[in-house]
């Protein structure tokens, strides 16, 4: 009997997943002379953008205003152009830290299972959306609830239509551009039921998506249980208080055959969590230092596994980033730096990234506010840094560079914070 | 007498046993008929999962019960490993938090010796912490019953079908029995949605609706109403997860709440107990109320409970509470040929095997058939080989032999295209129909974190293709729960249809 063997490759980058972090590391990573592989799980290189055919992508990346598949593409062809070989229908089932200079993938893909040995990861494996089931929406559970995500894939990558009359939860930019997608498809939209008193995504999608369509938008409420046995046939919506509580007596069914789950991503970080990665509870990513590296060492995050981003421009750059991370940490077998000094949320800020500064390069981080301010700036207190807006909405990050050298000796920690000017 | 055709009303665990069971002999013909598209659509695939060891049963209060929870708990054990089902056997611990509570734990110490249930004792606050270290530090004792088991229900359903039709039993889903028809004090047969089916002998394994089922067969001594269990599912990599099977002590007016850890490795919570009218036998739907009751009872248990966001799925079962409050298995000379196997709330899935001996038994003994054992009978089965539970070097063997084993398609669950192939072949060889929730329960696809958010078009996508239907044509739980509407161009073409006419 002969037993069988898995592959083997070595190589010194292992990108895992091929969407735009992904892709902007890999194509950094082979053009800085390092070897690398990527791995993805979907059926082709590319991610969420593949679906995402409305434009607003690539404003600030490619000077250009491109649809998500456009920009997508862009960033496939440079990949292919470089020659980063890669996998599709790969899936990492473990990765295995051996030391400082080697770390062990196993992966599946049809028909093969390989081991990849890598001197530095770089996990670029996006998100996930929060479900029905995470926000507390009880009730029947009939056919007819999607998540954005996979309405989305119905009906951009596979041509199917999810239904007829639709509700959708949550009013970041996902939701309202899925309430236009279902419209422009002969879909009646319902509403858009958004749980805080603003709505989540910019003010432009509000008006674009839903104002230009009619479409009802219901601040301050939210679905609480779903009723139908075999389809949805209502949702139950009812106000909601300042601490986001259901007001008894306000209930009220709204009749419709779809309800679409915008609530928000969640990093995928399985695998990190698996490897025993420090997590920031405030992201739900991994901890990282200002070259994406978590506290496992030469293991690099970038992208929506990192934290949520609004903007793929930004995601893009921090791959570009981590590769910039791999290369250093190869080159020396880790990340020199003197001391790293923690980045703290103070008043007004809901999450920061990295999470840990050396003051010895250049940093921008990159911040979300709890609530929307007006006139007010976010400003690094140990630093007097700050960066101002006439209005600081949570669903828009700010970022806030600081320069090399800039940290004093005696600044054991930096504090980000939201300063109101009357 | 010759080859007797029995007819088996619902495909439940009892039913699925029962099939299985009945399925060693010669001389009966075996048809199982479900109204549901598939196997284990009720009660069985929305309950804790226990195989109770049988120290919570009052023999005095319901004999049948008692004895058949204990002879169940043994045959698990047994039928487990024959059929290949995921079951585990950590124990159970009872904790109580005062005298008080001590003082009516004590009672199932005294009934575990009554019932012949091995090894229960209680065990003080220091033995209970190097038993479970997740127990509740509050708790100062508990009632240790090392041989309660946790199994996977719907699973076990799957493979008791599965290894019944292998032995030659059929399957009729989705079709609805009406009524027993009863001819001169005989059983003929039963009157369902798709006409009447001849049976010699019917058993009436009809779960929540066993009570209408045996009235129309002329035996109304009995009712059932459905008692509402709500439960809570946290993450896989949620935090305690409990070795042994934690309990609440009873009161007279709770049957208490556990805190498991599943087959799957998921810490579960629940149930409720909430009584419903006998009209709402269909409602499944999950409240605020519950899902918080649930959560509260739980924290009593644990040290400590996991975050509210860690939570993956809620969902609630009905079972079936007779009037009798016993189990009604019992064969009638009047009709002669009909069998009840009702009132099987719990532990109705830790007797399902028992219940299964006992139907052949009354067969035998009181319908006074000489029962001929097949040969050849298939005592095994095995189920489908999965990448989540296979170690690496048998990962690389598997996608040797099949190269679909290095799909993945459900990322949180590890579940391959090629167990999503065999669960559609498996799913047609019962005759069952094959649908988004069948491939669900037999493979785990869709049941991780993410739910199904990525997974499930992906596995739309891939039925359609195995099954040469469109992909609006799967259904998540057949007819009226398909999947899309349509085609993306579908109600374009539709409003453009109805302005041309």
């Amino acid at each position: 009997m002969v037993s069988a063997a898995p592959e083997r490759i070595d190589v010194d980058v292992l990108v895992i997943g091929g969407g735009p972090a992904g892709l902007a590391a890999a194509a950094r990573c082979a053009k800085l002379g390092l070897s690398t592989m990527i791995v993805e799980v979907g059926d082709r290189l590319g991610g969420i953008p593949l679906q995402c055919v409305h434009p607003g992508f690539g404003i600030h990346y490619f000077g250009e205003d491109l649809t998500g598949t456009e920009f997508i593409e862009r960033l496939i062809d440079r990949v292919e152009e470089l020659g980063v070989p890669y996998l599709t229908r790969a899936y990492v089932t473990e990765l295995i830290y051996l030391d400082v200079d080697r770390k062990l993938a196993r992966v599946l893909a049809p028909g093969r299972a390989i081991e990849i040995e890598a001197k530095a990861i770089i996990y670029a494996a996006g998100a996930r959306e929060r479900h029905v089931y995470e926000i507390n929406i009880v009730g029947d559970r009939p056919s007819g609830i999607y998540t954005a995500g996979e309405a989305q894939a119905m009906m951009d990558l596979y041509g199917l239509m999810p239904g007829r009359k639709v509700l959708i939860v949550g009013s970041g930019d996902v939701g309202l551009i899925m309430a236009r997608r279902f419209a422009l498809e002969g879909a009646e939209v319902v509403g858009v039921v958004e749980i805080m008193p603003w709505p989540g995504g910019l003010t432009r999608n509000v008006v674009q998506c839903l104002q230009d369509f009619g479409i009802p938008l219901l601040l301050s409420h939210a679905v609480i249980a779903v009723k139908g046995r075999e389809r949805v046939e209502a949702a139950i919506v009812a106000e909601v208080d300042k601490n986001l509580k259901p007001v008894p007596g306000t209930e009220r069914e709204i009749p419709c055959d779809t309800i679409v789950i915008a609530a928000g991503l969640v990093p995928n970080t399985e695998l990190l969590e698996r490897l025993g990665v420090a997590m920031d509870p405030a992201t739900a990513g991994p901890r990282v230092n200002e070259l994406l590296e978590t506290s496992v060492p030469g293991v690099f995050a970038a992208g929506n596994a990192l934290a949520i981003n609004d903007l793929v421009d930004n995601v893009a750059e921090q791959g570009e980033l981590a590769a910039e991370g791999a290369r250093i940490f190869i080159e020396n077998s880790g990340i020199p730096t003197a001391r790293w000094i923690p980045v703290a949320r103070g008043k007004g800020i809901r999450l920061v990234v990295p999470q840990l500064v050396s003051g010895e390069r250049r940093v921008k981080l990159l911040a979300r506010v709890s609530k929307p301010f007006r006139r007010a700036c976010v400003e690094i207190r140990e630093l007097g840094i700050r960066t101002c807006r006439p209005r600081l909405m949570p669903a828009e990050m700010v970022s806030i560079e600081i320069s090399p050298g800039s940290i004093p000796r005696d600044v054991e920690k930096l504090t980000l914070e939201v300063v109101e000017h009357g | 007498m010759g080859r007797l055709r029995v007819a088996i009303v619902g495909a439940g665990i009892v039913g699925c046993a029962i099939a299985r069971e009945l399925s060693r002999y010669e001389n009966l013909d075996v048809v199982v008929i479900e109204r549901e598209p598939d196997v284990g659509w009720g009660a069985t695939k929305a309950n804790t999962g226990i195989v109770h060891p049988g120290h919570e049963e009052d023999p005095d209060q319901h004999p049948l019960r008692a004895r058949l929870c204990v002879e169940g708990n043994r045959l698990w054990r047994e039928w487990a490993r024959e059929l290949d089902i995921p079951i585990k056997f950590p124990g159970e611990l009872m904790l109580f938090f005062s005298e008080e509570e001590r003082k009516r734990a004590q009672r199932f110490v005294e009934l575990a010796k009554r019932n012949g249930v091995p090894e229960v004792r209680i065990v003080d606050g220091e033995e209970l912490r190097v038993l479970e270290p997740a127990a509740s530090p509050r708790a100062i004792g508990a009632v240790w019953a090392p041989t309660a088991g946790v199994v996977n229900p719907i699973q076990a359903a799957i493979a008791m079908i599965e290894n019944a039709v292998d032995n030659g039993a059929r399957l009729l889903v989705e079709t609805e029995v009406k009524r027993v028809r009863v001819e001169s004090g005989k059983v003929v047969g039963v009157e369902t949605s798709r006409g009447f089916i001849e049976a010699d002998i019917v058993i009436n394994a009809a779960g929540i609706n066993a009570d209408e089922i045996s009235a129309s067969a002329g035996i109304d001594t009995f009712r059932i109403w459905p008692r509402k269990g709500q439960y809570v599912v946290f993450d896989r990599l949620a935090q305690p997860k409990p070795t042994r099977v934690l309990h609440t002590v009873p009161t007279p007016i709770t049957k208490g709440v556990y805190a498991v850890t599943t087959t799957e490795g998921n810490l579960m919570i629940g149930p409720t107990a909430e009584d419903l009218p006998p009209d709402r036998k269909r409602d499944t739907s999950t409240t605020r109320e519950g899902v918080e009751y649930v959560l509260r009872e739980g924290s009593k248990l644990l040290e400590r409970i996991p975050p509210r966001r860690l939570v993956i799925k809620t969902f609630a079962g009905l079972r079936p509470e007779p009037t009798t409050r016993d189990f009604v298995v019992e064969a009638y000379q009047k009709p002669w040929g009909l069998i009840n196997a009702a009132g099987t709330r719990s532990p109705g899935l830790t007797a399902a095997p028992a219940i299964a001996k006992l139907v052949a038994k009354l067969i035998a003994e009181e319908l006074g058939v000489e029962l001929v054992e097949k040969r050849g009978w298939r005592r095994f089965r095995r189920g489908i080989e999965r990448v989540r539970d296979a170690p690496w070097p048998k990962l690389v063997e598997l996608v040797k032999r099949d190269p679909m084993y290095g799909w993945i398609i459900c990322r949180d669950e590890m579940v391959s295209a090629a167990e999503v192939i065999e669960a559609v072949k498996r799913i047609q060889r019962i005759g069952a129909r094959v649908t988004l929730d069948g491939v669900r329960f037999r493979t785990w696809l869709g049941m991780g974190r993410c739910q199904g958010s990525f997974c499930r078009v992906a596995t739309a996508m891939l039925l359609s293709k195995v099954l040469g239907v469109k992909p609006f044509e799967i259904t998540l739980r057949g007819k009226g729960s398909e999947y899309a509407v349509g085609d993306v161009k579908a109600l374009w073409r539709e409003r453009l249809g109805e302005r041309r006419t």
